[in-house]
């Protein structure tokens, strides 16, 4: 395959890897089996809150089959908290307390699922039969369940040291918001509630070790998103070097953000194996992943904004609860990303925010696909709508007046985003992604003509079109190895994770771009710490941004040697050489030529004398760190059909037009938004991780927590917009996340205007929309309860965001 | 998420697996097409001592005519068998149309009719569609003191078979062999709807309606039953004697929709509340109501 101006970055490259996943014949870590394995199950406790007593695991020892079970009591050194992975950003009045989890519970549980006792067993199966026998005395506690009532004054405290249930309080601001008010035409509150669920990968957590005694070795498959840093806490821990650990993160089945966490499993199965000399393996279950794996929650938002009569914004003003479980390894990332990405691509002269971050006895929160995103884009573009209402601008237009220019970029928002930078907006082009969305999706004439009639024939069609920029491509750096090898083959090491996000493709076509040969040609490794052992992991959007470009370095360097051999080799000018075709050749002479493998043969002698001060070989190593992080961002239109009757809601179109800058593979680019917008889609309409009174979560599995399938998801159509950012030099910006942050939005705005007639007034401000709480809407509507508030859900009615 | 030990017997004949259920001092259930009864022992919810299985037994599998003209469904006749027999769709056209609402193609690949009534499950499809049609039950157990090989059997009406929430009429020793229902009368129509959240799911309710008209397009007999609409599999015959003795306009039918939500007993659970529960068999019964009616017409 080729390409006219034989660029392969920007080309629908088929993809490298799929050949090995299509087939069965990647590998997962529950496909290695090292002979004479030991398995492990964990005895977890089934409440969210008590006082371990005491700990029979005596049965358990003398089941047969069952080789150790260790306690809390045989963790040794290691029975102490994991670390704080990410540290607050250092705002000024900023409240945080590190509280992390011990790797078995010793005294206190603080959520349901934590780890009470390891067994290693012959199987599985016998892993769980003892699993069962271990008899925990437990006294139980009463759990703080209710976000809303976390931080009151009542509330049991999940962590006793503490006063109170607070993990944190941050407050950001931004010009005058009280003076903004004061001159305002309008001023519209509403309280809004937003729930995120899990991650929902198809492969859950697992962890093979062997430890080999002989070679003072650890060898360690992982499904992480981070193999690098979880390799070196481990060795760290188990007071080995790093060089005497391997981790390998093979093919990993979904991410999506709980597997960049670092997890006691990871450092409890390597050091079991070190003990009992014998490989040791752990996959999770679809049940454990509920409470052992971590998930994103609610937040509560008391939000006002404040306009002018013409709809221009003079500012935003926000409050918002945000629970954090049990404990808070993964600091503030969530909250914070909620802060700033609220703002979105508009002009908001004044803002005032602040959060409060509670425990709960619940499982812990880190980030899943947008992490916190989604919240703020939410509570914005909702006020926008409603505002938009009270001004007679419908939700196009009252966004038309409040866009950034593509003048006034980059923008400075002034307050500091998760990267400890401040949020800065770099490149972009907002109007015309809004612009373009509404035209795509006929906003003007042709759609409402056909929901006129539509609403003739009794059918409640609507459309929905929201904006939303995203913080991407943080730092700190990632980096990159590629080397020519004397067959000419090309390898590229990246220390970065790959959870089917297309690296060993769209990395490929970096470096064939840059020395002449093809996507095909370039053998690309990932999450090999015996390949490349520097780098962070798979997050936040990053991988073709920092890892990207750091490749795209290395591979410029690659190309110099290259060439400086090239003209040796041919007596010619490298000035006057080209590559291509797996060769360097000359310019309008392509019969003088020497091709890639045997330049690196020269470049690597067995006698002779190599220049002083030159490196051996065709390779080179680069590293990129951005100075912030890029952003990108897009406009979501989607089309609903909603029976009023039955409160169902079915998706008929969904759009999305996108500017993730220098599109390196539209096809992986239009995947990623696929499987986004599934996962929005799902957040909005479909999943709810729903608890009982007593902290028990009610749907611990996938007959209950409905992730949206195949036949739940639309075809979705995508626009590309490419504004490169001036960041980097490859000019991109991230697109995992895109897809799934603003699709909630989209999807209340689109179901209030379907039911612009039936319920007039309607006003959707909690998400999951569930059918059933559509109707209960509905029939509040109806009976004429002013805001339409579900009146069975009692967080809703208390007093929100703790604001003081 | 594995199933606690068990023992496991694989039976080639109904009398091999009346034989294992006939020593009631091992917990034995039997198992068919394991859709319901495998998760549950996984998440060991389940803990039978012993599993006999039927998958083995050739004589369960058949679809057959009964002397009457009606039909018989061996107890191990799959899902997926009713979705395409193009005898079914001849004769009961209510059981093709409602099995493609049964979970996944997968699931019914392998659940099986006798599995499914027999797991006695409100918010399972065939039941409810199975009430409709009037079916009743085969049972058979081995005779106690008897020589090994000899049989009780006894019919049950499905109307009486269902007695709570995965609780039904039969006891540990018998095995439910087979499914009968009378031939179908000429001017009926049948109709089934449901309301689910993703499709495959668990209803939040469902509707399945045969209603009978003469040739004055007036209702002779009507039955309805509810998916989801209560502790069990439910006839409402309240409800469908609303219909009786009337032609089906659309005030008669509201009537009767409003009678069935009105008599039905839904539980609140995390997907739906009662009332919404209610409501849905209200919207529900009017439209399969006036689809099945509205099929005798045409």
């Amino acid at each position: 395959m080729s390409r006219a101006g034989g660029t392969w970055v920007g080309a629908r490259v088929p993809r490298n890897e799929d050949v090995r996943l299509l087939t069965g014949r990647a590998q997962f870590v529950e496909d290695v089996e090292p002979p004479g394995a030991l398995h492990v199950a964990f005895a977890r406790s089934d409440l969210p809150a008590g006082r371990l007593r005491g700990l029979d695991a005596a049965s358990a020892r003398t089941h047969p089959g069952v080789h150790a079970v260790f306690t809390a009591a045989d963790l040794g050194p290691l029975l102490r908290p994991g670390a704080v992975l990410v540290p607050p950003p250092p705002l000024e009045g900023l409240v945080f307390h590190a509280r992390t989890a011990l790797p078995l519970v010793r005294d206190r549980i603080r959520h349901q699922g934590e780890a009470l006792a390891m067994i290693v067993a012959e199987s599985r199966y016998v892993a769980e039969d003892a699993a069962a026998l271990v008899e925990a005395d437990i006294e139980p506690l009463d759990p703080v369940v209710d976000l809303g009532r976390a931080l009151g004054a009542d509330a049991p405290r999940v962590h006793d040291d503490l006063p109170s249930n607070l993990a944190a309080h941050v407050r950001q601001t931004k010009g005058d918001y009280a003076a903004a008010r004061a001159r305002a035409d309008l001023v519209l509150e509403r309280r809004f509630s937003y729930d995120r669920g899990i991650g929902g990968a198809i492969e859950n957590r697992a962890v093979v070790a062997e430890w080999d005694a002989g070679a003072d070795r650890l060898r360690v498959w992982d499904t992480t998103q981070a193999p690098i840093p979880v390799r070196n806490v481990v060795a760290a821990s188990l007071g080995l070097s790093e060089a005497q650990v391997r981790f390998i993160a093979p093919f990993v089945g979904g991410g999506f953000g709980p597997k960049i966490m670092f997890y006691a499993e990871e450092i409890l199965i390597p050091w079991a194996s070190m003990r009992l000399g014998r490989p040791v393996k752990w996959v999770e279950d679809r049940y454990e992943n509920f409470f052992a794996t971590t998930q994103e929650r609610s937040q509560l938002h008391d939000a006002e904004i404040a306009l002018t009569r013409e709809g221009r914004i003079l500012g935003v003003r926000d409050a918002f609860l945000h629970d954090s479980g049990a404990y808070d390894p993964y600091g503030l990332t969530v909250p914070i990303n909620t802060q700033c990405t609220l703002l979105g691509p508009y002009r908001v002269p004044n803002y005032e925010s602040e959060f409060r971050v509670a425990f709960t006895n619940k499982p812990i929160v880190t980030p899943v696909r947008g992490a916190g995103r989604q919240h703020g884009v939410f509570v914005m573009e909702r006020l926008l709508d409603l505002a938009g209402r009270e001004l007679g601008l419908d939700p196009v237009e009252i966004r038309r007046r409040n866009v950034l220019g593509p003048d006034e970029l980059p923008h400075n928002h002034e307050i500091m985003y998760q990267d400890f930078t401040p949020l800065r907006y770099d490149s972009g082009n907002y109007e015309r992604s809004l612009e373009e969305a509404a035209r795509l999706v006929c906003y003007d004439e042709t759609f409402p003509r056909g929901r006129e009639r539509a609403r003739a024939d009794g059918c409640a069609i609507g459309v929905g079109l929201v904006n939303y920029v995203e913080g991407t491509g943080i730092g700190p750096y990632e980096g990159g190895r590629i080397t020519v090898e004397p067959g000419g083959t090309v390898r590229l090491a990246t220390g970065v994770g790959t959870q089917g996000q297309g690296h060993f493709t769209s990395f490929a076509q970096i470096v064939a771009d840059a020395i002449g040969v093809t996507p095909a040609d370039v053998r690309v490794v990932t999450g090999d710490t015996s390949e490349f052992h520097w780098g962070t992991g798979t997050f936040a959007s990053r991988g073709a941004v920092v890892a990207g470009n750091a490749i795209h370095a290395a591979a410029r360097s690659v190309r110099e040697k290259i060439l400086r051999h090239a003209a040796e080799a041919l007596e010619v000018d490298p000035a006057d050489l080209e590559l291509a075709g797996g060769s360097a050749r000359v310019r309008g002479a392509p019969d003088l030529s020497v091709d890639l493998g045997a330049l690196a043969v020269s470049a690597n002698p067995l006698r002779g004398a190599v220049e002083p001060g030159t490196e051996p070989g065709l390779e080179a190593t680069s590293y990129f760190g951005p100075p912030y992080g890029t952003t990108a961002n897009g406009t979501h239109a989607v089309v609903v059909a909603v029976d009023p009757e039955t409160a169902m809601v079915e998706i008929l179109r969904y759009l999305v037009v996108h500017d993730c800058g220098t599109v390196i593979n539209p096809m992986i680019v239009e995947g990623q938004i696929h499987g986004g917008v599934a996962a929005g889609i799902g957040n909005a309409f479909y999943e709810e991780l729903v608890f009982d009174e007593f902290g028990g979560m009610s749907n611990a599995s996938f007959m209950d927590y409905l992730l949206p399938t195949a036949t739940d998801v639309p075809p979705i159509e995508t626009a590309h917009i490419e504004t490169p950012s001036p960041l980097n030099p490859l000019g991109t910006k991230g697109v995992g996340e895109g897809g799934a942050i603003p699709v909630a939005a989209a999807f209340a705005q689109a179901v209030e205007d379907a039911l612009a007639q039936i319920a007039p007034g309607l006003e959707i401000l909690d998400i999951p929309l569930s059918p059933a709480r559509l109707f209960a809407l509905l029939r509040a509507q109806r009976e004429g309860v002013v805001g339409g508030r579900e009146a069975d859900s009692s967080s809703r009615r208390e007093p929100a965001a703790g604001v003081p | 998420m594995k199933p606690p030990p068990f023992d496991y017997v694989a039976a080639a004949t109904v009398d091999e697996a009346l034989e294992a259920l006939a020593d009631t001092s091992v917990e034995t259930r039997p198992l068919a097409g394991g859709q319901s009864l495998v998760p549950m022992l996984n998440f060991r919810l389940a803990v039978p001592e012993r599993l006999v299985d039927l998958n083995g037994i050739d004589e369960l599998s058949r679809i057959e005519e009964t002397e009457d003209g009606g039909l018989r469904l061996g107890a191990m006749v799959r899902h997926r068998q009713l979705e395409h027999d193009p005898f079914i769709a001849r004769r009961m056209p209510l059981l093709s149309e409602a099995t493609p609402f049964i979970a996944h193609p997968q699931i019914r690949s392998r659940g099986t009719v006798g599995g499914s009534v027999a797991h006695a499950d409100p918010a399972a499809e065939l039941p409810a569609v199975l009430l409709t049609l009037g079916a009743r039950v085969r049972i058979a157990r081995r005779s106690l003191g008897g020589e090994p090989g000899s049989r009780v059997e006894r019919t049950v009406g499905l109307g009486e078979f269902f007695l709570g929430p995965f609780f039904s009429a039969l006891e540990p020793d018998e095995l439910l062999t087979a499914i009968e229902m009378p031939p179908s009368a000429p001017g009926e129509g049948t109709a089934f709807d449901e309301v689910a959240r993703r499709r495959g799911d668990y209803a939040l309710a469902g509707v399945a309606a045969r209603v009978r008209l003469n040739s004055g397009g007036v209702c002779d007999e009507a039955a309805i039953s509810l998916v989801n609409g209560g502790a069990t599999p439910c006839l409402m015959r309240e409800a469908a004697r609303t219909l009786v003795g009337q032609e089906p306009t659309p005030e008669v039918i509201e009537a009767t929709a409003a009678a069935c939500a009105a008599t039905s007993e839904p539980a609140a659970d995390m997907h739906a509340s009662e009332a919404y529960r209610r409501h849905l068999i209200q919207v529900l019964t009017r439209r399969v109501v006036s689809r099945a009616a509205d099929r005798v017409l045409t």
